[in-house]
């Protein structure tokens, strides 16, 4: 018999369509909204994941996210260095300043400064030239996406495409002169603008007049020595934050949850994906089923359980459900990796293909619940009815 | 107690049914008695609304009566559950419609094979029996042909091969010619005396057409929720 409720549901094919088409536009709905919040999220700690060496972030206990600097007095860094369990600490600039393009323009850079002599929390992958290329006069290292994109020279003609950053291209950065010597893949960024690596010192350079200009602290934890416990040695003695990377990308995300609007918006499109799902599938399949109520009664009639009808009824909300997630889901994907390395932020964990298979499931479910009342009160009877 | 032999197929007796609202309550059978014996052929007629749907889809076991009793077959339906009515109508009862019934996304084969599927026969022994009954009644050349693609009189032999293919005691027939022209209406009739009431099977036909009335061995003339008369011709109706 679950042939045969196959057949009923694909012979009517415009409702068959219908009901796919609902469950896939839920599904897709769920899939990318999600994904781009998640992508967004994750580019808001970009920074974080891309420096892996040291074990605590040191910074102003004012500081809300890993974009809110408060600059610190340079003898924070050696009060943080006498703190016991502390292996090696380092200092990091990270701040904004303005490149002048050769067209005349400005475009605002993330510049970031390492510590001259380690050069730790340098770029993740390298594609041009090599870290220690730093220590070259005036050397900076760009992200590829600025390289190539928002940095990237005009073409020959105003037509013609723009020519990317190349390794020693020269970057006017706030007046100072600055020689490419890399160039560099890394995470992006909440703000996507392209990041600059330098040296510290060079950074006090580019960088505006400041009394205070130490962004962060990057610190190593000495082996056998509990992070926590360096980390409250740190606040106890510098008067500073010291966060583990993990905490400090918790902060970061909590930060954006609750100061922007992000996750209201995305909480509305997938609010709005679900009901939009809800509403075209149950609508037409109550439709398909109230288009069956005849057949089902001249089944009922012939013998078919309540129990059979109603399974019949699963099996199509389940194929429904299935050939509908597929698609949305699909799609999803298929955004996923065009979307990699793009401006577009979407970060696919496996947890939402799951999460959009149960969305699905319970519109699905709900959707034949509702059909089943009406099928539980269905009396044989309306076949006799002309 | 309702009084039936061997021979009795269907014994009703004071048999009320009223159909209920908010605010009204309709008699719908208003104590019919009736006994209609195997191999009977057994025509009930009368003007529209006296009840003759409602008595046959008691008789069939899908509607309950208010009062009295009938049994089928020895078997009382309204003392069962509603699981074993069920199953007892799949063994027990075929039914043929006035608009055929055929369920238009399944070709005539597996139209026809729906009852037994119900009774748990596998799928491939389903699809041969009901090719083979198919066969018997004059279609045979149809199997894989959906409903919509066969004509009004041959859409009714399938249904009559579904209501027949599961070897029911007995067969009930809401109008099963009043969609159907004359000649294929008399085919149709002819179909049900040699192949419906072969093995002592029980036909009752619900019907208005006049011109089939002689095929009926026995009629039962119905108004305002009574079985007024029963005759054995046509001519006696008059």
């Amino acid at each position: 018999m679950y042939t045969v409720a196959l057949k009923m549901l694909l012979g009517n094919r415009g409702k068959f369509y219908a009901m796919v088409f609902g469950v896939a536009l839920t599904a897709l709905i769920i899939t990318q909204q999600t994904s781009i919040f998640l992508g967004l999220m994750s580019r808001t700690v970009g920074f974080i994941y891309d420096t892996t060496q040291p074990d605590l972030w040191v910074m102003d206990p004012k500081v809300q996210f890993v974009d809110d600097t408060k600059p610190l007095q340079d003898t924070k860094l050696l009060q943080v260095r006498g703190v016991e369990g502390v292996e090696w600490a380092v200092p990091l600039y990270k701040g904004s300043i303005r490149a002048r393009l050769p067209n005349g323009t400005f475009q605002t850079c993330n510049v970031i400064g390492l510590d001259d002599a380690t050069l730790i929390a340098g770029p993740p992958v390298m594609l041009e030239g090599t870290l220690a290329d730093l220590r070259r006069a005036d050397g900076v290292i760009v992200d590829e996406a600025g390289a190539t994109g928002k940095l990237a020279k005009p073409g020959l003609t105003p037509d013609s495409p723009k020519i990317p950053l190349r390794v020693g291209d020269i970057l006017e950065l706030n007046d100072n002169r600055a020689v490419v010597v890399g160039i560099a893949r890394v995470t992006r960024t909440f703000q996507s603008q392209p990041v600059v690596y330098t040296t510290y010192s060079r950074a006090m350079r580019f960088s505006p007049r400041e009394r205070k200009l130490l962004s962060f602290i990057l610190a190593k934890v000495r082996p056998g020595y509990s992070h926590t416990d360096v980390a409250r040695q740190i606040k106890q003695q510098s008067s500073l934050a010291a966060f583990t990377a993990q905490q400090f990308r918790g902060i970061t995300i909590r930060y954006f949850m609750k100061n922007t609007g992000i996750p209201i918006n995305f909480g509305i499109a997938i609010g709005l994906g679900f009901l939009v799902g809800v509403a075209i599938v149950g609508q037409t399949f109550f439709s398909f089923i109230i288009d069956s109520m005849r057949y089902l009664g001249i089944l009922k009639a012939m013998g078919a359980s309540n129990k059979l009808l109603f399974q019949m009824i699963l099996l199509q909300t389940f194929l429904v459900g299935a050939i509908g997630s597929g698609i949305g889901m699909g799609i999803g994907c298929l955004t996923s990796v065009i979307a990699k390395n793009s401006e577009l932020a979407f970060y696919l964990p496996w947890q939402i293909p799951v999460i959009t298979v149960l969305t699905t499931s319970m519109i699905t479910l709900i959707t034949a619940m509702a059909s089943l009342r009406k099928v539980l009160r269905l009396e044989p009877g309306i076949v006799f009815r002309g | 107690m309702v009084e039936s032999t061997a021979e009795t197929a269907i014994a009703c007796r004071s048999l009320t049914k009223s159909y209920r609202s908010k605010t009204t309550i309709t008699p719908a059978l208003r104590g019919v008695d009736v006994t209609i014996s195997k191999g009977e052929l057994f025509m009930l007629v009368g003007p529209s609304g006296c009840g003759k749907t409602t008595l046959i889809s008691v008789i069939a076991g899908i509607l309950q009566h208010d009062t009295g009793e009938c049994t089928i077959f020895g078997k009382n339906l309204q003392t069962m559950s509603d699981t074993e009515r069920t199953t007892y109508r799949g063994k027990n009862i075929g039914f043929v419609f006035q608009s055929y019934n055929l369920i238009p996304a399944l070709t005539t084969t597996e139209n026809v094979a729906i009852p037994l599927l119900l009774n748990g026969v596998a799928r491939s022994e389903a699809s041969a029996r009901a090719a083979k009954m198919l066969a018997q009644v004059g279609i045979g050349d149809k199997l894989n042909t959906l409903p919509t693609e066969l004509s009004g009189g041959q859409q009714q032999r399938v249904a009559i091969a579904r209501a027949l293919v599961h070897n029911p005691q007995l067969i009930v027939c809401d109008e099963p010619t009043s969609a159907l022209d004359h000649a294929t209406g008399a085919e149709i009739m002819e179909l049900f005396r040699q192949e419906a009431l072969r093995e002592q099977r029980t036909l009752v036909i619900v019907t208005h057409d006049s011109r089939i009335f002689h095929y009926a061995d026995r009629i039962g003339v119905m108004d305002d929720g009574l079985v007024t008369k029963i005759v054995s011709s046509p001519s006696e109706l008059s």
